[in-house]
This record gives C-alpha cells, structure tokens and sequence, in this order.
C-alpha cells in the first residue's frame, strides 16, 4: 500500500523508528552513563583499586567512610573495582567483537560472493568448528596457556567470527541475487567495485545489529572465564572476577556481589535491548 | 531414512576427530604436566609415574596409544582420581548431569513455548511487553550471577532450599540448579517463538483458514502452531549445547557431581585423560543431539525429504 | 433484495508514517449468480475491498461505511457471527496457491474441516464430500491424491484445491482475488473456464479482483474500474469494452496488447505512476497523469454520475457533456 514517491534513505527511517523505539533510547542512555562512569568514575574516589583501607574490611556501603559500594575481604573500595572491571569487561567485548568481526566478514563475504566449490570448502570449515565445543577449547585454553588478557581476545574472537561468517555469507548470497546487483554487473562494474558500492554498504545493517548482540556475547563469555578463576587475574578485575569473589562472601557481605552483578547484568541488558531495537528498525517488513 | 542416518552418523567421524586431536595436542604441548603439583615427589618416583602413564613415550605414540584404546572404548586411567578410569567416572557423572540438564530442557521448553505464543497473540499489547521485557532480563542475567542471588535469596535468607549438593538428586536440591539452567533458555525459546508465531500468523495459510470461517483456536492450534514450532526446534540443538557448558559453571557453584564438574576439575589438575573423556564425550553428544533433532524437524515438516 | 450492497466503504490504515487511504467511499452492488469484475493497479483499493467483505483486514486498519450481505451488515458483526458467515455463504480464494494452503496439513484436513465446522458433518463423510468436490474441479485420482500435502501438486492443481475448498458448502458468493495471477497462461485459461463452469452449475455470484482485463472479459456480467480506492467507471461488461468514457478505462484498454493489431505497434501506457496514498488528494487522484484533465479537475473530485442504464463514470469531463 505505502509507495513513497521520494526514495529515502534506509538508515535515516532506521534511526527514526529507533528513536520512537523508547525502550532501546533508555537503554542507549543507561549504556551512555555507565560508559562516563566506567571512563571517569574511579578518579572521582580518593581510593585507588589496589588499595587496601586497614580499618575498612568487608565494610558495608558508606557515604561517611568514601566506600560508596563498600569494600571487598581484603579492605579494597568496591566502588573502584566495580568500575575498573567495567574497563576490562568492556575492553575485552569491544575488541574482541572486532575481531570476530574482521575475520568473519572476510570469510563470508568471500565465500558468499565466489560461491561454487570455494564456498563450499569455506563454510564446511566452518561447520566443522561450529560442532566444537567451544567454550570447553576456551576454558583448556586458559588452564594450559596462562591467563592473559590477549589469549581471551583471541579466544573469544575465535569462537564469534563463526556466526558472523554464516550471517555475512548469507546475506551476500541473497545480495547477490538482487536485481540491483544484476544491474550493476548488467552495466559493466568491476567485481571489486560491486563488492565496496553495493555489498558492503547493504552488509551493515545486519553487521551493525550483530555488533551490538555480539558485544554482550562476549562479555559475558570473559565474566564466565573470570568467574571460574581463569580470565583477568590479580589485582586486576573484572566483573566476572568480582562476581566470584562476592559470590564467596555474599552471606556476610551482600553488597560485593550485588553492585558487580547489578552493572555487568545492566550492561548486558542495555546492549540486547539496542540491538533488538535495531534489529526492528532496520527491518521493514515491521513496518505498520 | 536409514542411509541418511548411516550418512550423517559416518560424516560426524572428521568433526569428531579434529576435536580430539585438537584437544589432545592442545593440552600436551602447554608446559607442565598432571603430577606437578605433588612438588615432594622424589624424581625416580615421579619417573615411574611417567612411565606408567606413558608420559614418558614421544607425542606421537601417546596419542596413537590413546586413538588405539578409544576404539576399545577405553578412555584411559584419570590421573588425578588415580583408582578410577575416565570410563567409571564419566558413567558415575552423565546420569547426574543429564538429569539436570534433561529437566532444565524440558521446563524450559514448557514455560517458553506457552510465554512466546502467549505473547505473539498479544502482539504489542502490555502482556507482550511485559513477557519480553521479562525475557531480556532472562537474557542478560548469567546464569554464575543468577545463581548466588537465587542462593542468597532462597536458601540464605528464606531458608526454603538447600544452598547446595545434590544428594541423589532430590527434588529440593534440584529446583535452584534447574531454573538457573532453564531461564536463559525460557527467554530465547519465548523470543524465537513469539517471532515465529507472529511470522506464521502473518502469512497467507493463515488467512485462508480465517477466510474459511474457522474459530481462532482452531486457527493457532491447527494452523499456526506446527509452523511456528520449527525454528524452534532447530533451536533445541544450541540450546542443548548451551546448557552443557551452563551446567559446567552450575554444577561447580551449587557442589553437583555431574561431568561439568569433572571437567573443571579435571583441567585444573591437567587430569588429561579425564578432560579428553569429557570434552570427547560431550561432543558427540552434541553430534548425536544435532542428529536426532534434524530427525525431528523432517518428521514435522511434510515438505523436507532426506538426502 | 441484492446480494451484497456496499455503501460509502472507506477503509484507512494506521501506519508508522501516517495514515494510508486504501479505499475511498466506495458504492457498489452485486446480483444473485452475477458476476463483477473489479479491476484496477495494485494500490488501487481492489484486494483490500475483498478483504473488508472478508471481515479480514489487517489489525491496523480502520473500516466505515456500510457491507450489507443478503441484508445482514457485516461490519458490526461479532467474530463469532463473522465465522458462522465466511467460509459457508461467503467463500474466498486468493492469488497463490502455494503460500494459501497451509503446507503442514494434508489436503484433507483442510478441506474437511470446512465442512465439520460449519456443516457438522463427522469426518467420514465429510472426506466423501471433499472428494467429490474434487473430482467437480476435475482433479484426477482425488480420492487417492486427498491425503497428499500441497506442495506434492502442482500450481494449476493446487488452485483448483483452493477453488473445491472454497466451494464446499456451495457458497452464495465467491470472492476470487486475482486467482490467476500467479500461474501459467495455459493453466490460468483451464481455471478461468472452470470458474464459469463450476459457477453455471452452483449458481453463485462471483467478485473477481483483478489487474487483467483479459480476465475481466472472459468472466464477467459487470466491470468496476477503481483508482486510488475510488470507483472511475462501472458498466457491464459489453458497454465497458466497446465504449469506455473514463479517460482511465480507455488508458487501460488501450494498453491491452492486441493480436488484431497492426505488427511492431509498440505497447501503449499510461505515463505517470499511482499516487501514494499518504493523505488524500483534493481532486481527482487521476488527474496528474489525465491526458484530458481540466483545471477544475485538481480541485474538486468528481462525483459518480449515471450516464446510462447500469453505466455510471465519475468524472468531470462527462458533467461537462450533460
């Protein structure tokens, strides 16, 4: 029924039915203060995250004593540790999502766009390390090779640069058969010049959406890791390491499991709604 | 039928081969080894150690030797619970930690099925809402924080269920392990469900069966339902493998003897053989799951022939 | 008393980008075993008119005006009552076949339940029942081939599953929706006869939704030309092929492409596209792409006139005339 006469762009109505979306708004805006929190917050306290305060073990939370959430079994401000293993959690989700995606975008935008026996190699490859399991790699990963912070990029990028491949090559796939590439092809572009004019730009919807499902994926994958000892290590944090520890302590100290979980659960609330929202917006078969 | 199963049965033979050899050298080429911890070992006693295990053989022979016994369905002496094998304690781990799991499938396939369906009919009303809403925090809640703050509250300060432990399996101790391993599935289950459903009740057959008249149960129940079950039980494949490594985590917080716990274990003391066993024997479980489910979608869908 | 009255329909969708007009205070009427062709582009109101009827239309949308059924209104009809209605005394067949049939059910299941839920009749001899219906749209080997599922037929033979399902309980009047749109031209020629057989020996009226006019002609007693959800032109048939007066209808058929014609003519359009329907225009929504428009056609939107016996066009051209 709805025949616009004008084109318009798809990422201007995106953003528009985005931002009529409220919920993926007040989760971009939560999102926004815990990412100023996180960057600033820490230099807003007189403690510093490796410090010990003698006379303030597993204190509960306090405006007079400046441990806003408290401190940990061994006299350390929570409020700090919760925003220094903001850092690394939100560090490790970023990068690592940018790993997967760099590898998976290569991969399946050139098993897509060749197509025939290549493809067909390409993504029984990844069939093959779909059916692993994974997680179990990972975590033989971290027991035998020492706990760093790169090996759980490379880990975590490892695992998601497989969903990522499927999603892109798909998406070529049905690309390719699009009319407007037929067009194109029909009118004399070069290969390389479709692939950057008219099939990257239309991959990045999808890639875009992934972006924001991946990134809780992957902090959640590095909390996990944390979790059971084996991610960041001491006294570096992160909200999976500092959940474990307020696990241990939770009958007599509450709070240094709650503020943990509370942000790194927000944070990965925020996220999927955002992608959701997306996901919505740039879908136009939702249109009503 | 039957050449298909023996097909796709045969076809899991490379998948789980590269698993193996992939842990196998994986584990063997990092530095240290099982015994060491056990730091007053004297060496000639450690030595025999070695030899016993054949630790002390090239790379290469061990992991023949170990191919050569696993087609024996021998999974070796485990290391570390030195009167066990990896077979004894994997038979004594799966049925603990498949009844978990099984249980934790089920409810979560019962309780997400009927919120999804429930919400798809209610499309964009407050119902809706609140479901998914519900669903997203089901989400992004994982399972090692749901745990503690379902201890804390249930067991700590109700006092209503134990914190811990499994003895055989009771009721009581089951009901935290299991909604901790159920919810995140509830909630992708409800959202993929809700999707399909809405999908579904979009399309023409559905039309059709409006146009002929027919009263709306009969249109969700008859029409509707058995399509929109389909990207759900594609689903049940992941969601089996996700439950696997969520019982890694539940079963080492709540004190369960199932395989997970094994697992962890088993790789913090570079337990080879046991952390072989387990990982191998998930991953043809997983194989086995992803068979019996491409079984299942066939079954339900008239138009999928096997090849 | 007529068949089916429509008066005044307007059905309007809310939409993310404001309100669509499909259907514009649309009037018509339908005789007993008549049949009406209603023709037009897409987005011209036709299918959404059918659906209206249906009591089908989307959740969205926002119906007034008046559908009368051998006197009955339907639009203020409860679901219930709806259900006792469609799918007996009014059935529907749509474009594809391949995407109407449910392809989780068997042929069977889907045609017997018409006839359970609305006839009562227990399975048996209900399948009995579907079975004849099938060999009455000439589907060979039915009693064996009732029990396949859709996609084990072909599109021609799964229209005619469409057609035997719609007719079970001998409705009094058949909606077809561009029932041949989506096949073959040798097969839409089988169904097109079909039609008018199966409507020869039951005796219902026919609403046939269509772009075609090919269609149109090999059908229909009545021809109603629509455009942006208002009615151009309506005569019967005969009268509308021979001597149109819209300025729209003789586009139309003008763009028929003809074998009569001279070789290496090149095909005839109408220049411009259908407006959108955001907004409602305030005069005639043909006259931007009007060959004959006058000035006062931009302003006001003309009024279906009677021009002669069962023939009435709305445009100005013609007030002008009188």
């Amino acid at each position: 029924m709805t025949t616009p006469t004008e084109g318009r762009s798809l990422w201007r109505d995106a953003l528009e039915r985005l931002r009529r979306n409220r919920a993926a708004v007040a989760a971009a805006l939560l999102l926004l203060l815990i990412g100023l929190l996180v960057a600033f917050g820490p230099s807003l306290s007189p403690w510093e995250f490796d410090q010990i305060d003698w006379d303030h073990i597993s204190a509960p939370p306090s405006l007079a004593t400046g441990h806003w959430f408290g401190t940990d079994g061994v006299g350390r401000d929570l409020f700090v540790r919760t925003l220094q293993g903001g850092r690394i959690s939100l560090l490790v989700g970023l990068a690592a999502t940018l790993v997967s995606l760099i590898i998976g975008i290569a991969w399946g935008a050139t098993a897509g766009y060749l197509g025939g026996r290549i493809d067909g190699l390409m993504m029984r490859i990844v069939d093959i390390l779909y059916a692993m399991p994974f997680m179990f790699f990972v975590i033989l990963l971290m027991v035998f090779f020492g706990r760093n912070i790169l090996l759980i990029f490379v880990a975590i990028g490892a695992i998601n640069w497989l969903d990522m491949a499927r999603i892109v090559r798909g998406q070529t796939l049905v690309l390719k058969q699009k009319p407007f590439i037929e067009a194109a092809v029909a009118s004399g572009s070069t290969t390389p010049r479709i692939v950057a004019r008219h099939v990257v730009p239309n991959l990045l919807g999808v890639v875009a959406v992934y972006v924001t499902l991946t990134i809780p994926q992957v902090i959640l994958v590095e909390s996990f890791l944390s979790f059971l000892g084996l991610g960041v290590q001491e006294p570096a944090t992160s909200w999976g390491a500092l959940v474990n520890e307020g696990a241990q302590e939770m009958e007599s100290a509450p709070w240094s499991l709650l503020f943990p979980a509370a942000f790194l659960a927000a944070t990965l609330f925020c996220f999927n709604f955002i992608g959701d929202g997306l996901r919505d917006a740039l879908d136009p078969r939702d249109r009503r | 039928m039957l050449r298909y199963s023996l097909k796709r049965l045969l076809g899991a033979i490379p998948t789980l081969l590269v698993l193996l050899t992939l842990a196998f050298f994986m584990m063997r080429l990092a530095p240290g080894g099982p015994f060491d911890g056990e730091k007053s070992l004297p060496p000639e006693i450690q030595a025999n150690l070695d030899r016993k295990y054949h630790l002390d053989e090239p790379l290469w022979r061990q992991y023949g030797r170990y191919l050569w016994d696993l087609l024996h369905g021998d999974f070796g002496p485990s290391f570390q619970y030195r009167d066990y094998s990896v077979n004894e304690l994997i038979a004594s781990g799966f049925p603990v930690s498949l009844r978990l799991g099984s249980i934790s499938i089920l409810l979560a396939l019962l309780v997400g099925l009927a919120l999804g369906t429930l919400a798809a009919l209610r499309q964009n009303r407050p119902a809706d809402h609140r479901i998914m809403a519900l669903a997203m925090t089901g989400i992004s809640i994982p399972n090692f924080v749901l745990a503690p703050l379902l201890i804390l509250l249930f067991a700590v300060h109700l006092g209503w269920l134990p914190a811990g432990g499994w003895e055989g399996g009771r009721g009581r101790n089951l009901v935290l392990p299991v909604v901790t391993l159920a919810l995140p599935q509830i909630a992708y289950i409800a959202r993929l469900m809700r999707g399909s459903m809405i999908e579904v009740l979009r399309g023409d057959a559905i039309r059709t069966a409006r146009a002929k008249g027919l009263p709306e149960r009969t249109v969700i129940l008859r029409h509707a339902l058995k399509p929109a079950l389909l990207p759900v039980v594609s689903f049940l494949g992941p969601a089996t493998a996700a439950v696997i490594t969520g019982s890694v985590v539940v079963e080492q917080i709540f004190g369960i003897p199932g395989l997970g716990r094994h697992f962890v274990q088993g790789a913090l003391n570079r337990d080879y053989t046991l952390v072989m066993g387990v990982v191998l024997f998930y991953g043809a479980l997983v194989v086995l799951l992803n068979f019996i489910v491409d079984l299942l979608y066939a079954a339900l869908d008239p138009r999928v022939r096997y090849r | 008393m007529k068949l089916l009255e429509v008066e005044k329909l307007r059905v309007r969708f809310e939409t993310a980008d404001g309100p669509v007009h499909a259907v514009n205070g649309l009037s018509f009427s339908l005789e007993k075993g008549e049949t009406l062709g209603i023709v037009g582009e897409s987005g011209s109101g036709k299918s959404q008119t059918a659906l209206a009827i249906m009591g089908l239309l989307a959740d969205n949308a926002r119906l007034r005006g008046s559908i009368r059924f051998r006197g009955q209104e339907l639009t203020r009809l409860k679901r219930n009552a709806m259900n006792r209605i469609r799918g007996d005394r009014i059935a529907m067949i749509f474009q594809d076949p391949q995407s109407s049939l449910n392809a989780h059910l068997t042929i069977e299941r889907q045609m017997t339940e018409v006839l359970e839920h609305h006839r009562g009749m227990p399975r048996r001899a209900a399948r009995k029942r579907a079975v004849e219906m099938l060999e009455a749209v000439q589907i060979p080997d039915a009693a064996r081939r009732i029990r396949r599922y859709p996609h084990e037929f072909s599109g021609g033979m799964r229209q005619r599953v469409m057609i035997a399902m719609a007719l079970l309980c001998r409705p009094d009047l058949l909606i077809a929706d561009e029932p041949t749109t989506a096949l073959d031209v040798t097969v839409q020629a089988q169904i097109l006869r079909l039609l008018r057989d199966l409507q020869r020996e039951f005796g219902m009226a026919i609403l046939l939704i269509t772009h075609d006019l090919g269609v149109v002609a090999a059908l229909s007693d009545r021809v109603q030309v629509m455009y942006a959800g208002r009615l151009c032109e309506s005569a019967p048939a005969d009268v509308l092929f021979q001597r149109p007066l819209h300025p729209y209808s003789r586009g139309l058929l003008a763009s028929m492409p003809r074998l009569d014609g001279p070789p290496g003519e090149p095909l005839r359009t109408i220049p411009g596209t259908p407006p959108t329907l955001f907004g409602q225009p305030s005069g005639c929504p043909f006259a931007p792409r009007c060959p004959e428009r006058l000035p006062r056609c931009e302003e006001t939107p003309p009024a279906p006139l009677e021009k002669d016996e069962g023939h009435r066009v709305a445009c100005h051209l013609l007030e002008e005339e009188q």
